[in-house]
């Protein structure tokens, strides 16, 4: 394994979240750390263009052919290959290898918000600053921009987010006497016990294995609960009182049985959401559309709303999912990859496409403030204009939310730790000490200092 | 001298060429076998001496990492629910191995020729549709089994829980390799000369005497041979706790079998050093069992022969 001495650049990539400058902090060397700074001119960019060009795109995003077509119309001296090399930790595992051998990277790939630190901690991104991304910087949500980047430089561009709602179903609600969605958390437990008694139902179901989710509803919750300082630095405070707060709440709920605990995206979950196990899902804005997939026959049932909030009065949201487009920073074909990974997530027919054909949830501003996108009536939720709740709650999403280096192993020790206990019924607030345990003692072996 | 060499110099190449050409026939699995398996596990080896930080780079640690899988709790964790599945399903599934070869042998089962080609089905089903399959049909709530219980007004019964999954991979892992284990056994009994047990047969014999007393000893070498098969195979469980952390997943911990713990280290916790170190004790471990296994049913068999 070769490992550059990283330069004051790729450390401090997230520095600008914390505030903190850190010129000077980084253990030397500096060959490589004017890569993706050197400004480049629009001369260069448009020669570049023109020059006939193979790039490699790997992405799980079904049929992005479509929106790699519309690049390829407008540079037709570019051509791009997709390749799905799997999903999730599949599709990182093999990025990395790529990276390590050194030979058979792509050019582009897609990569979720979470795992983007992961990426900058080892120099594998381009800063894509010098390549205009600079200048579409207020064309995306806020919090999403600044999960993308940094003081530092500009990693990724966003494609599709995930601002967390309620989804439920309207009618067991109004069996059990509910007809309005709870609107704080104290109400969403008094619901919870009436549709429990009135129908049999549960509420909703909190997984026991979905770390982004609990993660999401922490996030709402205004927990931080780890941050970087872009060096050598993290700081892990997954059991802070706040967090304990939200998990008592929750062990309050799983003790009285008034919420499902079983693991989520199997059949089981599946069935539970079309047979009315579960009277709702607190998820996010790509739900509705994943739930007309999986209960296509309760359609007309649902409905959405904001999540209930721990504060009357708050509006307040948390992200669970969505992803990004980044350009490895060992391309030979700088330019051309930075257009493809803007291109695709700017050009306003591409990120169209992306929303009505793949229905991601735009990351773009303009698009969440399209008549045409937000004005649709969807029968499945009873003709709610589901998309302009989702675009509202994305401006609710707190900003300042960021990640480890090795989200990886904090979401698999959640599922060791918390998400055991969730799905035993056990302690959830003993199991947020030991979560606390296993991540600081990850990060002190790898070598980090831990505040 | 002289005349010696003369005489046996046309023999000499002759030697030398069919040397030749063994070494030529021998070399492409060599290459393989060095290209494929020698070297990467001498990489192994190697990088299992070092430790990669995501701060501070690659620092040689001489045995370090083994000095901590020694101390892991999560690695012994997982060993020992190996030793338990080893005591507990593999002489299940070999008795009941054992048993069908026998049965089929015997010649008294109608259609044997249809019930071996059945009993070996479950083999050839892949073990990541295996594993799927029983998931299914381990189900809580759409499970077939779950369903009947329900039907018949008992309580449903849970597969796929902390405790009881263990049970469970037993379950899976002896409907996969009952067949091949009982296809081993097979093929050994039929090697018999027929002569032995009409002899016996004319004695007298019930055949549940010639079973015991001439078959099962002279297929003894074909039982050991699954026996280690089985170590081995019980050691390196991965399939089938990795398909099912999918659909169980607070039941199987990362660390659920030696073999899993060390793919998660190397790709969820990218310690790509330490499971290498891992793996090579693993290694070292079935080794150490094997042999243990081998020397004391040699002991056994020598033991038989000396009270003979």
């Amino acid at each position: 394994m070769k490992k550059a001495p990283r330069t004051a650049l790729a450390m401090a990539t997230s520095a600008a979240i914390l505030g903190m400058t850190l010129a000077g902090c980084s253990s030397g060397g500096g060959e490589d750390d004017t890569a993706g700074s050197e400004p480049v001119s629009q001369a260069d960019i448009d020669e570049a263009l023109q020059t006939p060009t193979e790039l490699t795109f790997w992405t799980w995003v079904p049929d992005i052919e479509d929106e790699v077509a519309l690049f390829e119309a407008a540079y037709p001296a570019i051509d791009v290959t997709v390749e799905n090399v799997g999903q999730g930790l599949d599709h990182y595992q093999k990025v990395r290898t790529a990276l390590e051998a050194g030979d058979g990277a792509p050019d582009v790939i897609q990569v979720e918000y979470q795992y983007i630190p992961s990426f900058t901690l080892t120099d594998s991104l381009l800063d894509l600053t010098p390549y205009g991304a600079a200048d579409i910087s207020g064309d995306y949500v806020d919090w999403a921009w600044n999960q993308v980047s940094s003081d530092e430089g500009i990693w990724a561009i966003p494609q599709d987010i995930g601002p967390m709602g309620n989804l439920y179903r309207s009618d067991i609600m109004a069996q059990a006497g509910v007809t309005e969605p709870p609107a704080t958390y104290a109400d969403y437990a008094t619901a919870a016990e009436q549709v429990r008694s009135a129908t049999g139902s549960y509420i909703s179901n909190l997984p026991s294995n979905d770390p982004a989710q609990v993660t999401g509803l922490l996030w709402q919750a205004g927990v931080r609960p780890w941050s970087w300082d872009g060096d050598q630095t993290v700081s892990i405070d997954v059991n802070s009182p706040e967090a304990q707060e939200v998990m008592t709440y929750w062990q309050d709920l799983i003790d009285r049985d008034l919420v499902g605990t079983d693991a989520d995206f199997n059949d089981a979950f599946y069935q539970g959401l079309s047979t009315g196990t579960y009277a709702g899902w607190l998820t996010a804005a790509w739900g509705p559309i994943f739930l007309q997939g999986t209960a296509e026959a309760t359609s007309g049932q649902w409905s959405a709303a904001p999540l209930p909030q721990w504060e009357e009065g708050q509006e307040v949201s948390g992200n669970w999912g969505g992803s990004t487009d980044a350009v490895l920073s060992t391309t030979e074909n700088p330019i051309a990859a930075a257009a493809l990974a803007q291109f695709i997530n700017h050009d306003p027919e591409s990120t169209a496409l992306f929303a009505n054909q793949q229905f991601l949830f735009p990351a773009s501003t303009e698009l969440l403030a399209d008549e045409s996108f937000t004005g649709s009536e969807v029968a499945f939720f009873g003709g709610q204009k589901v998309n302009e709740l989702f675009a509202g709650i994305a401006e609710t999403v707190d900003t300042d939310f960021t990640w480890l280096p090795f989200m990886e192993f904090v979401y698999s020790s959640f599922n060791e730790t918390v998400g055991t206990a969730i799905g035993d019924r056990g302690d959830l607030v003993g199991a947020l000490d030991d979560w606390q345990a296993q991540i600081v003692r990850y990060a002190e072996d790898q070598g980090f200092t831990v505040e | 001298m002289a005349s010696t060499t003369t005489t046996h110099r046309p023999t000499a190449t002759r030697r030398r060429k069919q040397a030749a050409a063994a070494y030529l026939f021998i070399a492409p699995f060599f290459l393989v076998f060095t290209t494929m398996l020698v070297v990467p596990l001498g990489y192994s080896l190697y990088l299992s001496l070092f430790q990669d930080r995501l701060i501070g780079g690659t620092s040689f640690v001489g045995l370090d990492n083994y000095v901590q899988a020694l101390t892991d709790s999560a690695f012994f964790g997982g060993l020992g629910r190996m030793a338990v599945f080893l005591v507990v399903q593999v002489p299940i599934m070999l008795g009941v191995a054992l048993f069908l070869a026998l049965a089929l042998d015997s010649g008294r089962a109608r259609g044997s020729k249809a019930l071996r080609l059945v009993y070996f089905v479950p083999y050839a089903v892949p073990g990541v549709v295996a594993t799927l399959m029983w998931g299914y049909l381990y189900g809580r709530d759409f499970g077939p089994i779950a369903q009947l219980a329900r039907a018949v007004g008992l309580d449903t019964p849970t597969f796929l829980d902390s405790g009881s999954i263990l049970g469970s991979m037993m379950n899976i892992v002896t409907w996969e390799y009952v067949g091949y284990n009982m296809i081993i056994m097979y093929a050994a009994l039929r090697s018999i000369p027929t002569e032995l047990y009409e002899a016996a047969e004319m004695d007298g014999a019930s055949q549940a005497r010639i079973a015991w007393s001439i078959k099962i000893p002279a297929i003894r070498p074909a039982i050991l041979l699954t026996v280690i098969f089985s170590v081995i195979g019980t050691f390196q469980l991965f399939n089938e706790p990795s398909l099912l952390d999918t659909i169980a997943p607070n039941a199987i911990s990362n660390a659920f079998t030696p073999n899993f713990y060390a793919y998660n280290l190397a790709f969820v916790n990218q310690d790509v050093n330490y499971a290498a170190a891992i793996a090579f004790l693993l290694g070292l471990f079935i080794a150490v069992v094997s042999y243990v296994v081998q020397l004391g049913s040699a002991r056994g068999e020598r033991k038989q022969e000396s009270s003979r």
